[in-house]
């Protein structure tokens, strides 16, 4: 975290390889920015920064508990254990009967957050883009349609974990609806896709909205060009259609999933904490936070952080999701303007974080 | 005779031909289309609106019909509103600890996001491709890696004995809570400024301004509708927060809206108070929702690309 704030300031812009272009506000500036830049990146070394590393050094101890053997006082504080937090989650202490059969608890959240991200995400984005293109074709009433596709995204996830809870009630509207008994909320299998349920009717409007900004910039031409040369429909949608909406699609589906593997309110308040059968990393890690065990809390809580950053990573390398849209002058850049979808593709970006916290 | 009238057929009939020719009829398929997207439009309203309907309905259900499932509350009632605000929930007071959370929230990551933002979108300097991973690489780690340690330095445990303790104050979840917010108002903010054209500034520097007023007197006013919209969006991100607060704030006179909502206990004890989770639900969701609507445009246009020219 620190070293960016430790690279040498102010270096002459004209040293930096590109081709300089006369920029009267940037000449030079270096210093500025870094004195613009410093609020920001000092809150987030301290908000941010100080906390991560301290939790990495609390995966490596754990507190003590019990009379220590050798003075006979009640012990406190922390002692090292080395990595045990970490293997720990090999050595089967702790295991639990989820959906995939009885695991240690560490391997039964795992798996809960892979699944529930996998399922919840595709569904997601299938209907967004589905929603996507039957907004896209709409001529009149978008705007009520779009009003109507940002109320799921306003609804603070707690509350509509609760209201999801009382439609899946066992004498709910959903068993009404269904006519049947099903179980949702009581640590069943179904308890599963009530999450999926849920999470998806929260988000996969968010991801429509996101494709349609990026269909929006696709112009007409291109299809009316296709359709002179004869392509159908379909072939519309696969060869231009996915293609132009690639980047946009990549970027939230990435940052959909990275909040679908960082899930806590919604089984939380939906089915409960230490319910095996949703339980995620996020719940377990809090739970064991709450209950004092700070180390292993702190070590799933990392392997949490690699995860989701092993994922980022492979998106950004398989997919080419462009995370970072502009790299000042390392993309072609036409008479100091960016193109039109970059500062786009930056907002959306923006959103997309905001999207699920 | 015969003749006119053979004319005016053959007038009339050009008529319809022209009438035809000026209003081609679409193709059926294409019209077929037209009405499949209405319907699709509708199903995604429906589909987005009917759970919050059932909220609002179960709401406005008597505490007496517990969980009916009839569509229409018969008869509507505010009870449930009114339990809300009882002094065994004291909703009020957790809605002021959100606004005041929320609130201080926003108005600190704008002010130190908005001059961030302007160094990435305009200044040219060594190491911003770092800064711009660093920023996302802090929005994309897990909330729940700060527990462990912020909650045994809040609560003053060893070894942050040194520590205030800060459990069940504003603090503790305001400055964990920048750490996500203050990313996302810099992405967003940054990519509003990069939509004003540079020309901007270099007109009012020409005509003798520095830098800094003319950011200050050019550049802040036009990206006002940027600025408020990542307002909007940073302050909904922070309402909503539950983790932190849920964390950190224990007792019942400090705790956020959506941690109150969640701890509702019934007059019964077991069984859930649902009519008045739901009320409370629709009091925190209803002030987003009229900020939605009336600003969607404003925070859909800052998807549309070229929204300033």
């Amino acid at each position: 975290m620190a070293t960016a704030t430790a690279e040498p300031r102010s270096l002459p812009a004209t040293e930096d390889g590109h081709k300089h272009k006369k920029n009267a506000l940037s000449d030079g500036q270096g210093r500025l920015a870094w004195i613009l830049l410093a609020p920001t990146l000092i809150i987030i070394a301290v908000v941010a920064g100080i906390p991560v590393i301290l939790s990495i050094w609390e995966s490596f101890h754990q507190t003590n508990s019990g009379v220590d053997p050798t003075t006979g006082m009640v012990a406190g504080g922390d002692r090292w254990v080395g990595l045990q937090n970490f293997t720990d989650i090999f050595a089967g202490n702790n295991p639990v009967t989820g959906n995939y059969g009885t695991m240690d608890r560490f391997w039964n959240a795992f798996l809960n957050t892979t699944f529930i991200t996998i399922v919840c995400v595709l569904l997601e984005t299938v209907i967004g883009v589905a929603m996507a293109l039957i907004m896209a074709k709409a001529f009149r009433g978008r705007g009520l349609v779009r009003a109507g596709i940002l109320v799921p995204w306003a609804i603070p996830t707690i509350v509509s974990a609760l209201m999801w809870k009382l439609i899946f009630d066992s004498s709910g509207v959903a068993n009404r609806i269904l006519g049947r008994e099903i179980l949702w909320l009581a640590d069943t299998g179904a308890s599963f896709w009530a999450i999926v349920i849920a999470d998806t009717w929260k988000t996969a409007p968010f991801i429509g909205l996101l494709t349609l900004a990026g269909l929006q910039t696709i112009p007409g031409e291109v299809y009316e060009a296709a359709k002179v040369d004869g392509a159908t429909t379909w072939q519309q949608f696969v060869r231009i259609t996915l293609p132009m909406v690639k980047p946009a699609l990549v970027v939230a589906v990435l940052f959909r999933t990275l909040d679908t593997l960082r899930m806590f309110d919604l089984p939380y308040g939906m089915i409960g904490a230490g319910k095996y059968r949703v339980e995620t990393l996020s719940i377990f890690a809090y739970q064991e936070a709450s209950q004092s065990r700070y180390g292993p809390a702190a070590a799933y809580a990392i392997i949490l952080f690699i995860y989701v950053l092993l994922v980022a990573f492979l998106f950004v390398r398989i997919l080419g999701a462009e995370v970072i849209g502009d790299a000042d002058g390392k993309k072609k850049k036409k008479k100091g303007e960016p193109p039109p979808g970059e500062a786009m593709q930056e907002t959306m970006i923006g959103e997309a974080i905001g999207g699920a916290h | 005779m015969s003749t006119t009238t053979a004319d005016v057929r053959e007038e009339h009939l050009s008529k319809e031909e022209i009438e035809k020719l000026a209003h081609p009829q679409r193709p059926l398929r294409q019209r077929v289309g037209v009405v499949l997207s209405y319907v699709g439009m509708g199903v995604i309203v429906l589909y987005c609106i009917i759970p919050f309907y059932w909220m609002v309905v179960s709401a406005f259900r008597d505490p007496s019909e517990g969980r009916s499932t009839e569509f229409i509350p018969s008869p509507a009632s505010i009870e449930n509103f009114k339990s809300v605000f009882s002094a065994q929930n004291n909703f009020g007071r957790s809605l002021l600890n959100s606004v005041i959370v929320a609130g201080t929230t926003t108005i600190l990551v704008l002010l130190f996001g908005i001059i961030g933002a302007y160094a990435l979108a305009r200044l040219r300097f060594r190491g911003k491709v770092a800064v711009l991973w660093l920023i996302m690489a802090c929005s994309m780690f897990p909330l729940v890696v700060l527990l462990p340690p912020l909650l045994k330095m809040f609560s003053s445990t060893s070894p942050f004995t040194w520590f205030p303790y800060w459990i069940n104050t504003y603090q503790s979840v305001i400055l964990p809570g920048l750490s996500f917010g203050l990313p996302l108002a810099v992405w967003t903010l940054t990519a509003f400024f990069k939509q004003l054209p540079v020309e901007l500034e270099q007109a009012a520097m020409v005509d003798g301004c520095t830098p800094g007023v003319a950011f200050r007197k050019v550049i802040l006013p036009l990206a006002a509708p940027g600025v408020l919209t990542t307002a909007i969006i940073v302050f909904i991100g922070a309402w909503n927060e539950f983790l932190l607060a849920l964390t950190f704030l224990q007792d019942k006179n400090i705790q956020t809206a959506t941690v109150a909502i969640s701890k509702f206990t019934g007059t019964t004890g077991f069984d859930t108070p649902y009519g008045s989770i739901m009320a409370a639900g629709v009091l925190v969701t209803v002030p987003l929702l009229l900020a939605v609507l009336i600003f969607q445009r404003r925070i859909v246009a800052g998807l549309t690309a070229g929204g300033v020219k």
